[in-house]
């Protein structure tokens, strides 16, 4: 069996070059072209732009891209700089707390909302509402809320209660929490409309055999339910982990980065250094960083997923 | 005989629409009940409520003597088997066996041996690694079938469990469960829509329809003295031949006018004058040729359409006016157009009142 593998694998060695070309440029070709903007999309601007970011975070651009190497340089700077250190210290706390609340809470009310409910689809839309706003919009929203005196606390005060305070968005140490307050507003009701669909794929049956077998509620989610919703976790993990690595816009309406610079993030330090203070090489080098950190994340899991074993069934 | 599962006025509702209405049930100790109907008829949601995964309107429901009618189902001391097997995708076979086990906190040792028990019993010690996916159809329900097993209860709740099988695969289970009933002398209460299923399984049938058990009985009885037409038209394939008319004394006219004696009938209770009637007779109570002869009714009919089914043929003809099929061996020679004798076995025909629908 084997030697016949070879011989076949030999003579069809010559004539198969040729027969691989053709299949691989010639086979189905109205597709192949339809797809060639993407193509082109993808390797002029996720592959090209990547590799100028990188190849230009190790010159001395500034105003204006220049081929002046100078190493790590740029990087040695960029891990001096206070601001970008609290950038990434104020990333990693909120992506954190974000993850697992959005995730929490959106599990949290999926559940509430697959007991059976009145008037479900209505709450389904309140919930999923603050999605169809940009970013910019909850920011400024949430920023009058929580302004001292205009907001809440101007409010709670106005009506008697002297003693009320609520000023997270002007306290260096609690401002990540304001941020989180609206970015969890924005995003949970997504995260539960996911969770929702994965929850009604469940089949009924499953529900009244755990009943049967006497497992509580609670432990038939975590150790029936959940693990059958891989799919739509990593879906939502995905989802509002990318949601969190770009973190800008909530940032820019809601603090501009303050107090101080106590809720500044990467995006922003980016931005800020390649247009505002017309630092290129600075600015990619930290841009730089941000990829290599979701590598560094993506990589191993997408190896798990897609790789080793070979096809998951 | 003691009695395992007692139902003693059972209602449900779902709102105004009433499911279940003032229904009762004994079944005794180690019986095999099968609960049939069309869908719709109220027959899984007795078996919900009797597992207690419905909560009754009204009624209590009694599982070895004890009322559990507002106790959890884990507390019944019931299994239950269900239609899409509802086992758990993500756990080997093992796990799904034991896990309920587990979370009972039973110790280590009484769980191994109740799953090397159960797995013994199903023969699916193999597959004791794998994960669901990986089963067949017929594996996966013999690993629900163990999941009720390990439980050790005394009685099994089977939920319509072939419906999701192919045929073969489905007589094949349906001869292991009664295998496993045989060997296990538990109760088991189980609903299906298959009439074949529930003939051959059941010691007692009970058909439903709209929420009210019809007739319980043994097959014998539901196939041979159905209660009223309902019963009668349900049970049987190809069903029961209805032929309406009128009753007069030991006769009965059809509408046609044909005049069939039934003086060998065996009548429930007396009759009196002149009364709407409907003749049901099984197609394998018709007879041809030389059987025909002895047969208190005889006439000559047409055949119109011969269906061979290798064991035995089916043949449609006219009787009476009415379109009549009936069953006779495959050794029999006949073709459609021929004209031969047939000839009714009224003894173990059906009589059926027209308004009540009731059995004469």
């Amino acid at each position: 069996m084997a030697d016949t593998a070879v011989d076949t694998g030999r003579g069809a060695g010559n004539t198969g070059r040729r027969g691989f070309l053709r299949k691989t440029f010639l086979h189905n070709v109205p597709a192949k072209i339809a797809a060639l903007p993407m193509m082109a999309t993808v390797l002029v601007v996720f592959i090209g732009c990547t590799i100028w970011t990188v190849y230009y975070s190790f010159t001395n651009s500034r105003l204006l891209p220049s081929g002046d190497f100078i190493g790590f340089e740029q990087y040695e700077r960029l891990f001096g700089t206070s601001r970008w250190n609290v950038s990434v210290w104020n990333l990693v706390t909120y992506g954190a707390m974000s993850l697992v609340f959005t995730l929490g809470f959106g599990f949290l009310l999926a559940v509430l909302m697959d007991q059976k409910i009145r008037f479900e689809s209505a709450f389904r839309t309140i919930m999923l509402y603050p999605f169809a706003l940009s970013f910019i919009v909850t920011g400024l929203v949430w920023q009058w809320i929580m302004n001292p005196t205009l907001g809440l606390q101007g409010t709670m005060r106005n009506l008697g209660w002297e003693s009320f305070t609520f000023d997270w968005i002007a306290n260096p140490r609690m401002v990540l929490f304001a941020l989180l307050i609206a970015g969890l507003w924005q995003g949970v009701g997504f995260c539960m409309v996911l969770m929702l669909a994965g929850l009604r794929g469940v089949d009924e049956e499953i529900w009244k055999a755990a009943r049967v077998d006497g497992i509580p509620t609670w432990r038939t989610y975590i150790s029936v339910v959940i693990p059958m919703m891989r799919g739509v976790l990593v879906t939502a993990v995905v989802l509002i982990g990318s949601g969190i690595v770009r973190l800008y816009d909530l940032v820019v309406a809601l603090t501009n980065g303050g107090p101080g610079i106590s809720s500044e993030v990467p995006a922003k330090y980016v931005y800020n250094y390649m247009f505002g203070a017309g630092n290129i090489g600075q600015g990619l080098a930290a841009a730089t960083m941000m990829l290599l950190t979701v590598l560094i994340i993506m990589v191993p899991w997408a190896y798990l997923e897609f790789g080793g074993k070979g096809r998951r069934s | 005989m003691q009695t395992s599962v007692s139902i003693k006025d059972l209602s449900l509702n779902f709102g105004s629409v009433k499911v279940l209405e003032h229904l009762n049930l004994d079944i005794a100790k180690g019986e095999f009940i099968v609960l049939l109907g069309p869908s719709g008829c109220g027959k899984s949601t007795l078996l919900n409520c009797i597992a207690g995964l419905l909560d009754v309107s009204d009624g209590q429901i009694f599982i070895n003597g004890k009322n559990v009618t507002w106790e959890e189902p884990k507390d019944r001391g019931i299994g239950m088997v269900f239609q899409s097997y509802a086992l758990y995708p993500q756990m080997s076979v093992e796990r799904n066996l034991s896990f309920g086990l587990r979370v009972a906190g039973m110790p280590k040792a009484e769980i191994d041996q109740r799953v090397k028990r159960a797995s013994e019993i199903l023969q699916i010690e193999p597959l004791l690694n794998r994960k669901p996916a990986n089963l067949s159809g017929g594996q996966r329900q013999r690993v629900a079938i163990g999941r009720a097993l390990v439980r050790d209860v005394d009685v099994f709740l089977f939920d319509e469990p072939l419906s999701n099988l192919d045929a073969k695969l489905r007589s094949d289970l349906r001869v292991e469960i009664k295998r496993l009933h045989q060997r296990l002398k538990n109760t088991m209460i189980y609903v299906t829509h298959d009439q074949i299923e529930a003939l051959t399984l059941a010691d007692r049938i009970a058909i439903m329809k709209n929420g009210v058990i019809q007739q319980l009985a043994d097959p014998h009885t539901i196939y041979n003295k159905p209660v009223n037409l309902y019963v009668a038209g349900f049970v049987g394939s190809p069903s029961m031949n209805f032929i309406e008319g009128t009753l007069n004394g030991p006769t009965f006219t059809a509408a046609d006018g044909t005049a069939i004696p039934v003086g060998t009938y065996d009548f429930v209770g007396a009759t009196s004058g002149s009364t709407k009637a409907i003749l049901g007779v099984r197609p394998e109570h018709i007879f041809v040729g030389e059987a025909a002869a002895d047969m208190p009714f005889k006439t000559e009919a047409e055949i119109e359409i011969v269906e061979p089914m290798g064991s035995e043929t089916l043949a449609w003809t006219t009787v009476a006016g009415v379109s009549v099929t009936f069953r006779c061996s495959s050794d029999i020679d006949i073709h459609a157009g021929d004209k031969i004798q047939v000839g009714f076995d009224i003894a173990r025909g059906s009589l059926f009142d027209a308004g009540t629908e009731e059995r004469l």
